[in-house]
């Protein structure tokens, strides 16, 4: 199969497949519904199982459920419906069960709008239920990008037994892009039989299996979460993903962008070469784990400057940006989020405003 | 001579949590017996509560999940869609059901979905102390309603058996009780018919079972039968309230 033109949420719906998820559970919602509909028509094709559910904290149960069991399963939804999932986020996180979510962002806080934004960069990367715990968050920032994630999003939550988030934003979600379906793309089987709920006759051992989350003795409660602690500390070892543009120049100035932003953050870079300013950028495609080494080294470099955080929220992404860089440059911040995407010519203006401010 | 009567191999051999008098034991006995008899241990999947009943997975000997509170019947449609021939069922008391998870029983009944409800009513919030809860009665006093729960505050306690038999979708609905020997029989009966007709792949399936719970009304055990039948069994009636075609 070579190059099709699809639209993003089409693309992630087809991707799932691909992928040997043929279990999907989702709520509408705008502007991820394509997923839905898509899914609707295919899943029964292939011999899958499509369930509208009647609301988002159902929908994450269904999937808790199945996945409990040891099915692959997927939802997609948009910004107020994750936080209304975020109760069977933690419950899913403790019981160290592997599902795959994908998260068009739309903008908020509250009902806010259905236009492209990223403010639920938090939510995503810092736990938006109660508990200490964290989901793998990747970024996409193409429809290509989306498609390959989703594919190594169900590897992944297999690996650690725990949610993987698939972060995008509107445009991700409704831009159509040529894409191509990676053709060899088998998802080796893991073996769920030492926790999954299958029923004790599937396993040899016949003995049961319990999915829980809840322990009253505080030194099982504590170890428990040492254990997940441990698994965030083989992500930030092992799943750290980024790239970099335009870093083996001699940069003034580095940005860190993620998604459909930079994007518009390369066109921006290149003006500004053009005119013969030299800008870095570094886009974290893994959000937890955040590539923080990466950012502190690129921050490192002699002729960088100033580093400028730029995102589709009030200055989210920052904090960890600053964290990375530990001081080493002075760390900005800029971004919008009203659903309108800052243009090229924008983020020339503020990269020379935040040199000028530096220097 | 064998013995007659001996634990069912779906019960463990653990000691409960529950309060003397409180009739959990009881129901979880019997569900225990039924999925021995009709030999699905092996392809069962329970999913507990929060509630009294939060560590009843201790209890049985097949595989089990924990559910959030309200949330069982949507991880039971999650695993019966994507694994039909397993044989699920929830445990739920009230305040889970009637209250945080209305919703998802209402929708999951609705959708007809293939798994089995056991309902346990005891008109309170056992776990949490003695709140009230939406099956709590008329001047009943709880630790909430310290001067008797008021219907123009709090409305009419819920009867959910009769509620889901509106429901147009085929299910298999009935209230039953466990507080003296004469209703036991009659409970099993009814569970052992909820689980068959989901291994039929009919229908869905729910029990309501009038319970107690002495220690959060302030009453003996014996006290707490009595009431339970006096008062309880007077607006939350036995019976059958829907079976499929
Ligand atoms: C989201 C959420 N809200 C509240 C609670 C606290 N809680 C635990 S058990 C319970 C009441 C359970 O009562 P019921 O379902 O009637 O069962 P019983 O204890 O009476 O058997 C509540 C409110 C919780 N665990 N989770
Ligand atoms: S508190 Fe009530 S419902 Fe809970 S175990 Fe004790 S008697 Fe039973």
């Amino acid at each position: 199969m070579g190059k099709v033109l699809m639209k993003g949420n089409e693309a992630i719906s087809e991707a799932a497949i691909r992928a040997g998820c043929l279990n999907y559970f989702a709520y509408p919602i705008t502007p991820q519904n394509e997923v839905a509909e898509y899914l609707s028509k295919r899943l029964p094709e292939v011999g899958g199982v499509f369930l509208q559910g009647e609301s988002e904290v159902a929908v994450s149960y269904m999937l808790f459920g199945a996945s409990a069991c040891g099915a692959r399963v997927l939802t997609t939804s948009s910004s107020p419906g994750i936080s209304l999932m975020s109760e069977g986020l933690s419950y899913m996180t403790a019981a160290q069960c592997p599902v795959v979510l994908i998260n068009i962002m739309r903008c908020g806080p509250g009902l806010g709008g259905i236009l492209p934004a990223q403010g639920d960069y938090f939510q995503a990367t810092k736990g938006g239920g109660h508990g200490d715990y964290h989901l793998l968050v990747m970024a996409p920032a193409s429809v290509q990008e989306a498609v390959e994630m989703v594919m190594q999003a169900f590897i992944l939550a297999e690996k650690y037994r725990n949610p993987v988030m698939l972060l995008g934003d509107g445009l991700i979600g409704q831009m159509m892009e040529p894409v191509e379906f990676p053709e060899d793309y088998i998802v080796p089987p893991v073996n769920k039989d030492a926790w999954a709920t299958s029923g004790m006759g599937t396993r040899k051992s016949r003995t049961r299996n319990l999915v829980k989350t809840l322990y009253l003795d505080p030194v099982e409660l504590n170890n428990h979460n040492l254990l997940l602690k441990s698994k965030y500390d083989r992500m930030k070892r092992e799943d750290v993903r980024f790239e970099n543009y335009n870093t083996d120049t001699d940069y003034s100035a580095l940005i860190v962008s993620y998604g459909t932003m930079s994007r518009v953050c390369i066109t921006a870079i290149d003006n500004l070469k053009a005119e013969g300013l030299e800008v870095g950028m570094l886009r974290p495609q893994t959000l937890f784990p955040f590539p923080e080494k990466g950012v502190h080294a690129a921050a490192a470099k002699k002729s960088c400057k100033v580093v400028i955080s730029v995102e589709m929220s009030m200055g989210q992404m920052v904090e960890d940006v600053d964290r990375s860089v530990k001081g080493q440059r002075p760390v900005e911040w800029y971004g919008k989020c009203g659903g309108e995407v800052p243009t090229p010519e924008e983020i020339m203006d503020v990269v020379r405003a935040k040199l000028k401010q530096s220097s | 001579m064998g013995k007659t009567y001996k634990k069912p191999e779906a019960l463990s051999d653990n000691y409960t949590h529950y309060c003397p008098g409180c009739t959990h034991g009881t129901i979880h006995r019997l569900i225990a017996e039924v999925i021995d008899e009709l030999g699905i241990r092996d392809r069962t999947v329970g999913i507990a509560p929060v509630g009294c009943a939060v560590l009843a997975y201790n209890y049985f000997t097949f595989d089990f999940q924990e559910a959030a509170h309200g949330r069982a019947p949507a991880m039971a449609t999650g695993i019966k869609r994507v694994r039909p021939d397993l044989m699920v069922f929830t445990y739920q008391g009230d305040g889970d059901l009637a209250s945080i998870g209305l919703s998802e029983i209402i929708h999951a009944a609705n959708r007809g979905e293939k798994f089995t409800t056991v309902f346990v009513n005891n008109a309170v919030y056992g776990m949490t102390g003695g709140q009230m809860a939406p099956t709590t009665m008329p001047d009943q006093r709880t630790t909430t309603s310290p001067y008797g729960r008021k219907v123009e505050d709090a409305g009419m306690p819920i009867r959910i058996a009769e509620l889901l038999a509106t429901l147009a979708t085929p299910s298999y609905i009935s209230r039953h009780t466990v507080i003296r020997p004469k209703y036991i029989t009659k409970a099993k009966r009814a569970i052992k018919q909820a689980f068959t007709y989901q291994l039929e792949g009919r229908c869905f399936s729910l029990v309501e079972i009038v319970s107690t719970c002495p220690t959060n009304w302030g009453m003996t055990p014996s006290e707490a039968l009595d009431w339970t039948e006096d008062k309880l069994l007077a607006y939350y009636k036995l019976g059958e309230y829907k079976t499929p075609e």
